[in-house]
């Protein structure tokens, strides 16, 4: 016996009648209880974020902010899309460089470590002083 | 009176690079074309010192960089998740939004009916995108599209520092079409504009004036269109962009050229594997893979422009298949003595995944079937925070001849990229 290739035919090609097989398996006994009680699992995304758009993650290098619970290379969610208030953590360029610390708005604007090694930044006239955004999480890593 | 507005990026790449680098404010930054040849985006301070749009980086590189400017390699992953955030939030703001490209959207602001709030809600979008992903925008208002571009135009140099400019009476329409040359015009080239200058049309106001029949008689229905759209009739609608991609295309320029078929190989290699994750990322099948080849347009004397595709009787989107495919016609095409200066890999025919029409002689295993798809999601959850699997045939990481030097951290989307404190 001879058999000839005569090409390929691309499903486009096919008639609209044309009956597709498919192999997938049909699952047939009896369905799953908890199927109409099927949730979605948890989704730490949802718990973190309120606004994807506006929320950057930060590493933190150093443990000036330990006291508020900011361990070095703590994963910060910093939301840019919130307003920074007297007492907010945040992540600001103070002279081109990125810090965490806690804003103080009055009686004078200072950036506040939370570790008594370290001495509070009171931000002079001149200086370069941007909040990137307020911080609304840490995660701190253990293993 | 309905108006639409175009949200346009300043600058897009030398601005997002900008972002997680504070240190960069106010300083002149390029970022170069794939290979590090050319000049593609420069910041308002690189544009000041006389950089041009294009320009071959080797030709301005040892002046630019003894002036203090700063120089980036092409970072895609940062410019399209910054991109997706903008348009996330632009898409929150309006009913309907068109992404026309990388940096640019319209909207449909049929919910605003005075001219005067949509200047307004325009500077409201400006200010939001600014504070929420940092990235400065323009915004043109006006009643057509082709005229939200004459507005975005405008916003650029004469808005007060707004950065909005709203584009709606008569009066207002005629004085700054007077001021504007026609191949300033959306949708009009070099060629189309010399062909009415001869007719002695220059302005935007002279090529509103013409007369509608002539145009579409002489000229097109497009370029009627246009008319139209000068003369404030709205012609071209704003598209939601639901249309799945239809073809993925991978493909680079290197500066070393490659003559030797055992240096290339691995390239396409590389090509295809891209590829093969963007096709199973965007959920798609396809049955047919293509490569291209070709010399440099510059080198007269030896030029080859090779392209051939492998058909699949059935629809892949396994990489191991589109290896073997992209391999096969990179051999057919391949001719030895030539200094390639291009290539790239396409995937098209594309089919949707649920509904796979399979080849009567394939084997149709279900057991291995499964298998390779779970291979190929297990390779892409490896790959995704950093290449860490290989194919036999790739380059290994760091030795491509591809250029890319001067890259930035992946800031938004690799873990190891995250901007740090001080």
């Amino acid at each position: 016996m001879t058999i000839n290739y005569l090409g390929s035919i691309s499903a486009n090609d096919l008639p609209a009648s044309f009956t597709k097989f498919f192999v997938e398996p049909v699952s047939v006994g009896f369905p799953s209880p908890a199927n109409d009680y099927l949730e979605s699992p948890i989704d730490l995304n949802k718990y973190l974020i309120k606004n994807g758009a506006a929320t950057f993650l930060v590493r933190v290098s150093g443990d000036s902010m330990l006291n508020a619970n900011i361990a070095d290379q703590a994963i910060l969610i910093v939301d840019r899309s919130l307003k920074p208030k007297h007492g907010s953590i945040v992540v600001a360029s103070l002279d081109g460089d990125f810090v965490c610390k806690r804003l103080q708005l009055k009686p004078r604007l200072c950036l506040m470590p939370e570790n008594t090694k370290y001495e509070p930044i009171y931000v002079q006239h001149g200086q370069d002083l941007d909040i990137m955004g307020t911080v609304t999480a840490a995660i701190n890593k253990f293993e | 009176m309905k108006l639409l507005a175009l949200v346009d990026c300043d600058n897009f790449y030398a601005s997002c690079e900008r972002v997680f680098r504070p240190d960069l404010k106010r300083k002149p930054i390029v970022v170069l074309s794939n290979n590090d040849g050319c000049v593609i985006a420069r910041s308002k301070e690189a544009k000041a010192m006389g950089i041009k749009m294009g320009i071959p980086w080797f030709q301005v590189k040892t002046a630019y960089l003894a002036q203090g400017g700063k120089v980036f390699s092409s970072n895609f992953a940062l410019y399209g998740d910054l991109s997706k955030r903008v348009m996330n939030i632009l898409d929150g703001m309006v009913k309907k939004i068109e992404v026309y490209s990388i940096d640019e959207a319209f909207l449909d602001l049929r919910h605003i009916q005075q001219p005067s709030q949509a200047h307004e809600f325009g500077i409201y979008c400006r200010n939001t995108i600014h504070q929420w992903v940092g990235i400065p925008v323009r915004i043109g208002i006006a009643p057509t599209k082709t005229l939200t571009k004459v507005a975005s135009h405008v916003a650029k140099n004469k808005s007060n520092g707004t950065g909005v400019y709203c584009l709606s009476n008569k009066e207002q329409i005629t004085h700054i079409l007077k001021t504007l040359p026609i191949e300033e015009v959306w949708g009009i080239g070099r060629r189309l504009s010399q062909q009415l200058n001869q007719l002695g049309t220059y302005s935007a106001y002279d090529l509103m004036q013409m007369d509608i029949r002539f145009i579409r008689k002489k000229f097109s229905v497009v370029l009627e269109r246009t008319v139209r759209e000068l003369r404030g009739e709205p012609c071209i609608q704003i598209e939601d962009n639901v249309d799945p991609k239809k073809q993925i295309v991978v493909s680079r320029s290197f500066r070393g050229k490659i003559e030797n078929l055992n240096l290339l190989k691995p390239l396409i290699s590389n090509f295809a594997v891209r590829a093969g994750e963007k096709l199973r990322h965007e959920k798609q099948k396809c049955s047919q893979v293509s490569v291209f080849i070709s010399t440099s347009r510059f080198n007269k004397k030896l030029q080859h422009r090779g392209y051939h595709s492998f058909q699949f009787p059935c629809p892949i989107d396994d990489t191991r298949s589109i290896l073997m495919g992209a391999n096969r016609s990179l051999n057919t095409i391949f001719r030895s003595g030539y200094p390639y200066a291009k290539a790239g890999i396409l995937l098209s025919h594309f089919s949707n995944p649920t509904c796979i029409q399979r080849s009567l002689f394939e084997a149709t295993d279900q057991e291995s079937f499964k298998q390779d798809t779970n291979l190929m999601q297990v390779i892409d959850g490896l790959n995704s925070y950093q290449t860490q699997i290989y194919y036999a045939s790739q380059y290994p990481a760091g030795s491509s001849p591809i250029q890319k030097k001067m890259v930035s951290p992946k800031y938004t989307t690799n873990w190891w990229d995250l901007p740090t404190t001080k």
